[in-house]
């Protein structure tokens, strides 16, 4: 399935997640995380590190990584990849801030083997 | 044809360096057996003045662990004194009644302390100074603290002094001669020494000729030193006298058997008794009409022997000059060679008052025979390797006594003066490894740090007075790389390290995390898993009631008072104040298990319950319903106060001294809230049987009938370590003020992470207790510290949350599991 125009899907205030703070979104496909860092970017990514399916959204977030709260797995948010020597990648998606409102890609939604 | 059987008496140092030797010159000659009076692996008896002191653990100084012996198949019998050999049948017999035959025999037998046959010298509380019974004695003495006597200001008795003193005890020490160390010194140097060991607090009297020493009445109990008295008529008050007036060869053993024996077991150059199959080796053994005391000739006496077992038949013994450190930390001494006055010889002497530095070179024919060196001495094995050498020093004799730095017109950088050593130069003294060997190795096999140095060559690995030197030639081969006094940095974020930090924060009021980022220019934009939690807790702790804990610098456990578990649910552990719980609390427990469908219930090991498997979203439900029937948060999550475990002492028990569990529960009431470095675990027991196991726990109380033992430093994860004991007091008041102390203490030094055991053996355990039990000003202040900290922190998290506070941690952002994707 692809799309003409990208469905952005309002999904909360930039204030509702704390600065260098993240919040899940639950979809059917699994939970999101999603980050707000110091400088007020905004990421979304698989809420399942790629080493042990570690919940990201509940660790440190730091410049634009987080470190996952199981085993310490440095996840940088603007790719989804491990850093350092660790290899692996959780899925990112497309999301931004308009007016103070998060915009999530409806593509999210999707099961990781359709996207 | 089976292997030759080869035994040795005697498991020290000496013999000990043989058979590593000969392992490696020939591993598979000999079947071994050695027999050792003491009940222990071989370790460095040189460095036994730093167990004393304080400085090492037994441990730390082991040469050949038990696994060496398995290793090389050697049979070693602890704790077996041998007491005949029998040549004929070629036979030794322990006192146990093993009995070894021998193709080949080492006689190791080392020497024993001289006492002074005065009146009392066999009175309990007098000891000699030789090995680890003798510092374990000395140390159990010095726990009690008073007077101690060492009679001997040689090498050893200053090092005896040193320790003792460094141990707390009033030391005074007696010098039958007028300067210390005469063997050694010169009488300038020894008197140098002299005001350098005063300056530590240790009394010297010199001219001390001692006539008797004197014991309590025997009417009162065994009798036990009290005093010294001298021949002049003073008498010095003691609680121990320490003997460090020298040694004698153990040669016993030798002349029973037949053997030739003068001061030494007599041996030729190839070591060798007068019956060819009998070495001798160590300080029982006499070469040239000489006996032997310090490591290296030993250690060279050692070489040969291993080389004459493995066939070396050219290998031979020549007792070379040796040199001297005396190792009392901060009193830097140096001599070698030989260096009395004589009518042919000449002296360059150099003294530097302000810096109380003094030098003193002989020279004899153009040649250097003899260095003293106090205060500096870092030329010491230049000199030394100039008189190992006999070189011709006409040419550098303007100049010789400012050392190798200026000799040639090179600068006076250290690593140049190491730099300008030939290959063949000795560092090490103790293993005989010279320069070209410790840089070979450090080229060829890539060496970085001092202990990979010790690893491959030995250097270094014994004494460790030339530690200095290994790192110089650490340092030119690796240049700035090499920096080992650098501190830890606490993460890749920075370069400075925890104590820099905290310092930081306290000397500059910096408040808040971005600021001190800022201020110590952090290199990451906002730190990293690990700086953000330690300085969030740097900060916590400095500035009670000012600091602004920063939730998103915590590790989630602590951000939402919940244990994370694999699959992202949490598990909750309420209080149970000492480990006691009620009827009601049980009660409430099964309700919340039933209402929330909580998997898994487990009992801790810290005396409580834990509810495994709650949904992150029902936290706050499930707290709200505990705090109902008066549950708080029982923090297992925290790096803070975790449990008090207790017995049920008097309550109960028939052999409760004390009321263990109500101490317990003050205990807990008193310091809940708490955060620290890393988590504190706490137990009381009502006796010394300990059921709470409290002599593994961060602190522990065991109560006795006089009052309370208390308790710290103890370990039961991933190390295992029984506690230390910090000390007595009498009431329960008291023992919760020490406990405080101690705990404000270890949040005020302890590093991030850093547990009390590994915080205590980074400061040591004596001035930890100087400042939380004897100095009881001291105690005070850090009490009220703690008390004022407390109260920004007692305060329970689980009703914050459960009444609303950081409901977004509890809560999605968005639920779209229902909506469709592309409508």
């Amino acid at each position: 399935m692809t799309m003409m125009d990208t469905a952005w899907i309002d999904i909360g205030e930039l204030d509702d997640i704390p600065r260098e703070g993240a919040r899940i979104v639950r979809t059917a496909a699994g939970c999101l995380a999603v980050f707000r860092t110091a400088d007020d970017a905004i990421f979304a990514i698989d809420d399942k590190c790629p080493h042990k399916g570690g919940p990201l959204s509940e660790g440190i977030v730091h410049g634009h990584s987080v470190t996952c709260p199981l085993h310490n797995w440095v996840i940088s948010l603007d790719t989804g990849k491990a850093q350092g020597a660790d290899v692996g990648a959780t899925r990112s998606h497309r999301i931004k801030v308009e007016a103070g409102r998060i915009l999530l890609d409806a593509e999210a939604l999707l099961p990781a083997d359709d996207a | 044809m089976g292997k030759e059987k080869l035994v040795v008496v005697g498991n020290g140092m000496a013999p000990g360096r043989a058979l590593e030797k000969l392992f490696e010159l020939a591993p598979d000659a000999y079947d071994v057996t050695i027999f050792n009076a003491e009940p222990r692996v071989n370790y460095d008896r040189i460095m036994l003045s730093p167990v004393l002191s304080g400085e090492k653990t037994f441990e730390e100084i082991v040469i050949h662990g038990d696994g060496w012996y398995v290793k090389h198949d050697v049979t070693l019998y602890k704790g077996h004194k041998v007491v005949e050999i029998d040549r004929n049948a070629r036979t030794v017999t322990s006192a146990e009644g093993v009995t070894a035959a021998y193709d080949k025999l080492i006689i190791a037998t080392g020497s024993m302390p001289i006492v002074i046959p005065v009146p009392g010298h066999d009175l309990a509380g007098v000891l000699t100074y030789r090995d680890l019974d003798d510092v374990h004695a000395m140390l159990l003495a010095a726990k009690r603290g008073g007077r101690a006597v060492v009679i001997g200001g040689g090498l050893l008795g200053l090092e005896a002094a040193a320790g003792l003193r460094e141990q707390g005890m009033d030391v005074t020490v007696l010098h039958l001669m007028p300067t210390l160390m005469e063997r050694q010194l010169d009488p300038a140097a020894g008197h140098l020494l002299q005001k350098a060991v005063e300056a530590r607090g240790i009394r010297v009297i010199t001219r001390a000729n001692t006539k008797a020493i004197a014991g309590s009445d025997i009417r009162l109990g065994p009798a036990r030193v009290t005093a010294v008295e001298l021949e002049d008529g003073t008498t010095l008050a003691a609680d121990i006298v320490v003997m460090a007036v020298g040694i004698r060869p153990n040669a016993g053993l030798a002349k029973a058997a037949g053997l030739e024996v003068k001061r030494g077991v007599v041996v030729d150059e190839t070591m060798r008794t007068c019956d060819p199959a009998i070495f001798a080796l160590g300080e029982c053994a006499e070469a040239e009409g000489q006996v032997f005391g310090l490591v290296a000739p030993l250690y060279e006496m050692a070489n040969v022997v291993a080389a004459q077992l493995a066939g070396e038949n050219g290998a031979e013994f020549r007792g070379s000059a040796t040199a001297t450190k005396l190792k009392v930390t901060g009193i830097n001494l140096f001599s070698a060679g030989d260096f009395a006055d004589a009518k042919d010889r000449e002296e360059i002497v150099l003294r530097d008052a302000a810096r109380n530095v003094y030098k003193r070179l002989v020279l004899k024919d153009d040649k250097l025979i003899g260095a003293v060196l106090f205060g500096d001495t870092g030329d010491g094995a230049w000199f030394f390797d100039h008189i190992r050498r006999g070189t011709d020093i006409a040419a550098l004799r303007e100049t010789l006594i400012f050392g190798p730095a200026f000799a040639g017109g090179a600068n006076a950088d250290p690593t140049a003066a190491v730099a300008a050593l030939p290959d063949d130069a000795e560092i090490c003294g103790c293993n005989g490894v010279c320069k070209g060997r410790i840089t070979g190795a450090i080229e060829t096999l890539g060496l970085k740090t001092l202990d990979d140095v010790r690893a491959h060559t030995k250097a270094s690995a014994s004494c460790g007075s030339c530690t200095g030197l290994v790192e110089l030639l650490l340092k030119s081969k690796h240049g700035d790389a090499y920096n080992p006094a650098a501190v830890q940095p606490m993460c890749p974020c920075t370069d400075h390290g925890h104590d820099d930090v905290r310092r930081y924060i306290v000397a500059k009021g910096v408040k808040s995390i971005p600021a001190l980022m800022q201020a110590l220019e952090w290199k990451t934009s906002s730190g990293c898993a690990k700086c953000r939690p330690a300085l969030n807790y740097y900060l916590l702790a400095t500035w009670p009631g000012e600091y602004v804990d920063d939730n998103q610098s915590r590790y989630i456990n602590e951000r939402v008072h919940a244990n994370i578990q694999k699959d992202g649910t949490f598990s909750v552990v309420p209080r149970m104040w000492g480990g006691m719980t009620s009827a009601s609390e049980l009660r409430a427990i099964a309700d919340v298990v039933d209402k929330f469908k909580i998997p898994s219930v487990k009992v801790t090991g810290g005396q409580r319950i834990d509810m495994l498997g709650v949904r992150k979203q029902d936290l706050p439900a499930v707290w709200a319903d505990l705090n109902k029937a008066g549950m708080v948060s029982g923090a297992a999550y925290a790096k803070g106060l975790r449990t008090v475990k207790t017995c049920v002492g008097t309550d109960w028990c028939r052999f409760g001294t004390q009321d263990s569990t109500g101490l317990g529960i003050k205990i807990e009431k008193f310091m809940w809230g708490s955060w620290t470095p890393a988590k504190v675990k706490m137990a009381v027991s009502g006796c010394p049987r300990n059921c709470a196991e409290a002599t593994c726990k961060d602190v522990g109380v065991i109560c006795v009938e006089s009052g309370y033992d208390i308790h710290f430093a103890g370990a039961a994860g991933l190390d295992i370590k029984g506690t230390e004991v910090l000390g007595h007091v009498s009431t329960e008041a008291e023992t919760i003020e020490v406990i405080a102390a101690l705990v404000q203490l270890y949040r005020e030094q302890g590093r991030y992470l850093e547990r009390i055991y590994k915080w205590a053996k980074r400061v040591g355990i004596d001035t930890i207790r100087a400042q939380v039990l004897d100095d009881v000003e001291r105690r005070r202040v850090l009490y009220d510290r703690f008390v004022h900290s407390q109260k920004f922190t007692q305060i329970d998290p689980w009703a914050e949350r459960a009444a609303g506070k950081d409901a977004h941690e509890f809560r999605p952002l968005a639920d779209l599991a229902r909506a469709e994707a592309a409508e």
